[in-house]
């Protein structure tokens, strides 16, 4: 498939929602806890069990978006959305066909499997071709799509719950479920593929910057420069510290309170998480669109250094100020957003355009790791705190002084950044001769 | 016979109105979902 050509005077403000269509349906992953009560109920599954098919597709995500990154970029944006597209909804398809037929394994391999490369590729899909045409601001026009990464489960949680009550929480509510997001999901999706263009020529806007300026870096050369992977270790400990919040969100604010005169329900630690949902998606289109403005490297020194303070703070005063708790966390959760939205800006400017999609799909393996990480710290520590008799806050301090120690390394990591030696430079010459051959290379 | 590269292109606005309210619907009722959730920190 040729990556589709923008006609003359085809519109920038296109692009943003053919990649808000495919983020906001792959991030529905988000919302799988959903299905797991009535999974484990109709199947008879144990808890971690019913969470195999969520943990198998952040794998996969991770797999497809570092091994499939080189892919997206030769075949173009819009292959890369019908991959997606199809991966995704097969994926429920597969996982109705095992409802139905009480197959369980049916549906690892459908939404854990399938659906999981859908998930990688359609992460990176938008991200190459959004910073083409968007040069001036490609901090704010990755942040709207990624930002519908987070949006996704805000609106897949309510639909899917209301469908499970209309549908029943048995086997057949939870097929006919599955199929009905398989199909709803390919049609909205759909949106992307149609629309989706890369632009005419190397200037998107008239008399703006060009897309193709500056520095260029092959994937291959970038993976073997410093540079990635000090931006590696940054978003690692970005994610680290915004999961440990997370991870942990309803217990933990439960736990700050609950021997103060004004205890935490269970209702208001349902709502704290989404509010924490709200700062998440804000953090994406905010702090990425004001990294336009000030800088990559300055917005993640925000980022880390900020960061390690609101944790401080919440370690030390959290415990005596509701307000002050529920604040940093709402920075911290909004800064865990703002990493991964603004890390496409930062790749772009170390590297270039012509292979960000790739470099970037690499980079996600630190999330992966961080997902694993941030939950374990902040879960062993808590388990073993409460073996030693602690209670209430005192559960999580020395998780937070190790986020404080891992925000400190991710700064440390940041400023280790410096430009790209030219040893590494496409240079001019060889980086057309590579288009052209790419060109000639693809059926016509 | 008119020249090509002399037409002006097509006007785009009805299809950036269509394309912007295909995402912002859904994501506007998620939104209101969680904004409707996050009020219970504040209320239970």
């Amino acid at each position: 498939m040729s990556p589709p050509v923008a006609s003359p005077g085809w519109s920038r403000w296109l692009v943003p929602p053919a990649a808000l269509s495919v983020h906001l349906s792959i991030g529905q992953a988000y919302a799988w806890s959903v299905f797991k009560p009535p999974l484990e109920s109709a199947l008879d599954l144990s808890g971690t069990q019913s969470a195999l098919p969520f943990q198998v597709a952040i794998v996969m995500l991770g797999l497809s978006a570092a091994f499939g990154g080189t892919l997206v970029e030769r075949n173009g944006p819009r292959w890369a959305m019908t991959v997606a597209l199809v991966c995704f909804s097969s994926g429920f398809l597969i996982s109705a066909l095992g409802a139905a037929t009480q197959q369980y394994w049916l549906i690892v391999l459908g939404y854990g499997f399938v659906g999981g490369v859908g998930l990688g590729i359609g992460y990176i899909s938008p991200v190459s071709t959004l910073i083409k045409w968007f040069p001036d601001r490609p901090g704010m026009a990755t942040g709207i799509a990624i930002m519908g990464f987070g949006g996704g489960a805000l609106i897949a949680s309510p639909l899917s719950a209301q469908m499970l009550e209309s549908f029943g929480s048995d086997s057949s509510g939870i097929a006919l479920a599955f199929l009905v997001h398989g199909v709803t999901y390919a049609v909205f999706m759909a949106l992307g593929v149609l629309l989706v263009r890369v632009p005419r020529g190397e200037k998107p806007v008239e008399g703006g910057p060009s897309a193709v300026d500056g520095v260029q870096v092959s994937a291959r050369d970038a993976v073997r420069t410093p540079q990635f992977w000090c931006l590696w270790v940054v978003l690692c400990m970005n994610v680290t510290a915004g999961i440990g919040i997370l991870e942990k969100a309803a217990p933990m604010i439960t736990d700050f309170f609950a021997d103060s005169s004004t205890p935490v329900s269970v209702s208001a630690a349902a709502g704290f998480v989404a509010l924490l949902s709200a700062a998440n998606m804000a953090g994406r289109i905010g702090w990425s669109s004001a990294s336009d403005l000030i800088g990559r490297k300055n917005m993640y020194r925000v980022y880390l250094g900020a960061g390690a303070l609101m944790y401080a703070l919440i370690a030390l005063f959290g415990d005596s100020s509701k307000p002050l708790f529920i604040l940093c966390a709402l920075v911290i959760l909004s800064f865990y957003g703002g990493g991964f939205a603004t890390v496409p800006a930062y790749l772009k400017d170390l590297f270039g355009t012509h292979q960000v999609g790739a470099i970037h799909g690499r980079l996600l393996t630190a999330w992966s790791t961080a997902g694993v990480l941030g939950p374990l710290i902040v879960n062993w520590i808590a388990d073993r705190q409460e073996e030693a008799g602690k209670h209430g806050a005192s559960l999580y301090g020395l998780s937070f002084v190790i986020m404080i120690g891992l925000l400190a390394v991710g700064f440390v990591a940041n400023e280790l950044v410096r430009p790209v030696h030219p040893s590494r430079h496409i240079p001019a010459p060889r980086k057309e001769t590579a288009d052209a051959e790419r060109q000639h290379s693809k059926p016509a | 016979m008119p020249n090509d590269s002399t037409q002006s292109p097509p006007d785009r606005r009805p299809l950036i109105a269509f394309v912007w309210l295909w995402v912002g619907v859904p994501l506007a009722y998620g939104l209101y979902e969680l904004v409707r959730k996050a009020t219970q920190l504040f209320t239970g």
